[in-house]
């Protein structure tokens, strides 16, 4: 346990070691407040809500999280350096929890930052914070399962170009299957109907939804959390060889 | 201290390493030397619990690596080929990280920080980037991390690569300082540097032990090994070749740059059988020395693959020798 809380600290600190943290910062907060307002009309609403701000947020997480989460293993095994953290008294699942919980941190930061905008709407208007609340902890809830796929396929490999196409694509499903034009493309396939639910059932969006609407559903929170845990297993198990 | 058992690594098809068994005590430096590729980076591997064995155990100071690692773990220092380390973090980050992890703290961790960073000469760099280091002194990072804890077993793998011959004597002699409290293994390719500290020797090819010895008895193994070189005064051995060679206790006799390089029968002590001669019979004689034996020789002799079994390259000396030794 210790030694997760070392790791996790030498891995948060990290991040800002390099610039390239503060260059993730500025893209994610320029594009996940920005792209709403060009593309989703945001002030044009009305209603003084975050709802196109969340809805665009799996889609720059698509991108940002796998540029965060390629460098979690394959950075170690490219350097050699796992050969030095796996020969410290740490167990492999204590390094894993380490590494994904500083990843997630530095993901959440992110996220966090851009409470400035239900701040500025809070000035001009009144927002509804339940749905503000919800949402912030089903984007924290999602990125930490964006996180933990990249977590497994940087394991896989060496090389971060490779590890961050994988993970993209795996994520890049995940988001479809729920996204409503693909569905109804599914559907004209003719592929029936229950099929075509399960898979949506899987897609991070329909569980997103949910609390972007305001709804905690407990059914949600264990879809993201399993989805963390197992993937986090599927990292210890390639990593133990 | 540190106990292997049959250790064996399959890459896929290949056999990295086959069937390597060996002990080292506390006080114990061993060398551990083969040609590249023969396996000995991932013996060590296997040896601190980075890599799981294909099949095969080991033991550090009695405690199973396999079903124990993360105690274990705490008994071994390791520095990894080619030394791997955090580029971004500076030298003192970095080392307080690896106390931390060590499970160290407060007081404690100052005390060994301080420790390390003097032993491996450090405190003039310690505020600068690992990445911004020399060569060298990352490898000196390396072995800070690893004797960090104090661990009574330390395995260093090339400790000494890349270094300049000043930081290579500084480190052979930090090595022996640690030697009489440790169980120590360390790999390298340069054989003064066992002749030096080591007092066992490991010569591994294609993933097996050749030889596991003192570097004493390593040398014995040399063809020149008791042969002596004589010189005369004024060149010519020619006449004497015949006398020679007939002596009692002369193997064999060959003419080598003027001089006669002659090699001991039954482990005949040459230098004094010459020198009565000598003596005795006024050869003009210019000097007569042990033959220069270098263990490289005898490496090559060992490891280099040319069809031949290893037993019917090594001369008749060293077999008999080899057998009482084996
Ligand atoms: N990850 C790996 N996958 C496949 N083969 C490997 C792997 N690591 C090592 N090998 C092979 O195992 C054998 C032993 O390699 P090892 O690194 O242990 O050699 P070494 O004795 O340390 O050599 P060197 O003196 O060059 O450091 C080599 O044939 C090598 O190609
Ligand atoms: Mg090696």
């Amino acid at each position: 346990m210790k030694e997760t809380v070392t790791l996790f600290k030498r891995e948060f600190m990290g991040y800002f070691r390099s610039p390239v943290a503060y260059v993730f910062l500025a893209v994610f907060l320029v594009g996940a407040m920005g792209l709403p307002w060009f593309l989703g009309g945001f002030f044009e609403s009305n209603d003084a809500s975050l709802r196109p701000f969340f809805l665009f947020l799996p889609w720059i997480f698509l991108f940002l999280v796998p540029a965060v989460g390629m460098r979690l293993w394959s950075e170690e095994k490219r350097s050699g350096t796992w050969e030095l953290l796996f020969t410290l008294p740490i167990g492999i699942w204590q390094a894993v929890a380490g590494k994904f919980l500083a990843g997630w941190a530095f993901v959440s930061l992110a996220i966090i930052l851009t409470l400035t905008m239900p701040i500025t709407i809070a000035y001009l208007g009144s927002p509804d914070w339940g749905p503000v609340f919800s949402g912030y902890v089903g984007s924290i809830l999602m990125a930490g399962a964006f996180l933990g796929i990249c977590s497994a396929v940087s394991a896989l490999t060496r090389n971060q170009v490779i590890s961050f196409v994988v993970s993209l694509i795996i994520c890049l499903a995940l988001v479809l299957l729920g996204w409503s034009a693909f569905n109804e493309l599914m559907l004209a396939l003719n592929l029936p109907v229950w099929l075509v639910d399960a898979l949506a059932n899987f897609s991070f969006v329909t569980h997103f939804e949910g609390m972007v609407a305001g709804l905690i559903r407990l059914r949600d929170v264990v879809f993201f959390a399993s989805i963390i845990a197992f993937s986090l297993a599927i990292t210890v198990l390639i990593l133990e060889r | 201290m540190i106990n292997v058992r049959n250790l064996v690594k399959d890459y896929g098809p290949i056999r990295a390493v086959d069937d390597v068994t060996f002990d080292v005590r506390k006080g114990d430096i061993l060398g551990f030397l083969g040609p590249n590729g023969a396996g000995k980076s991932t013996t060590m591997k296997m040896i601190t619990g980075f890599l799981p064995p294909t099949s095969g155990r080991t033991e550090i100071a009695g405690i199973d690596v396999a079903e124990r690692p993360r105690e274990a773990k705490r008994h071994i220092g390791y520095l990894p080929e080619s030394g791997p380390l955090y580029p971004e973090m500076t030298v003192i980050e970095f080392l307080r990280f690896i106390a931390e992890m060590r499970g160290l703290s407060g007081a404690k961790a100052a005390a060994a920080l301080d420790r390390a960073i003097e032993l491996c000469h450090l405190r003039a760099v310690r505020h600068q980037p690992i990445e911004t280091l020399s060569k060298g002194f990352r490898q000196r990072v390396g072995m800070a991390q690893a004797v960090m804890h104090d661990p009574p077993c330390l395995i260093l793998d090339e400790p000494t690569d890349g270094l300049d011959p000043n930081q290579k004597q500084e480190v052979r002699r930090l090595i022996a300082s640690m030697a009489k409290e440790k169980a120590i293994i360390l790999s390298t390719h340069i054989l003064e540097e066992v002749e030096a500290m080591c007092n066992r020797v490991i010569i591994i090819a294609a993933g097996r032990i050749l030889v596991n010895e003192t570097p004493a008895d390593l040398l014995r193994r040399h063809p020149n090994y008791g042969a002596v070189e004589l010189e005369l005064a004024h060149g010519d051995t020619g006449n004497l070749r015949n006398t020679v060679k007939d002596l009692d206790g002369v193997a064999s006799v060959e003419s080598l740059n003027g001089k006669l390089l002659i090699r001991p029968k039954n482990q005949t002590d040459l230098k004094s059988l010459l020198w009565n001669r000598a003596l005795a019979e006024k050869w003009p004689m210019k000097s007569l020395e042990p033959a220069n034996l270098r263990l490289e020789d005898v490496f090559r002799n060992l490891t280099q693959k040319d069809g031949e079994s290893i037993e019917e390259r090594t001369p008749p000396a060293a077999r008999e020798k080899g057998q009482t030794a084996a």
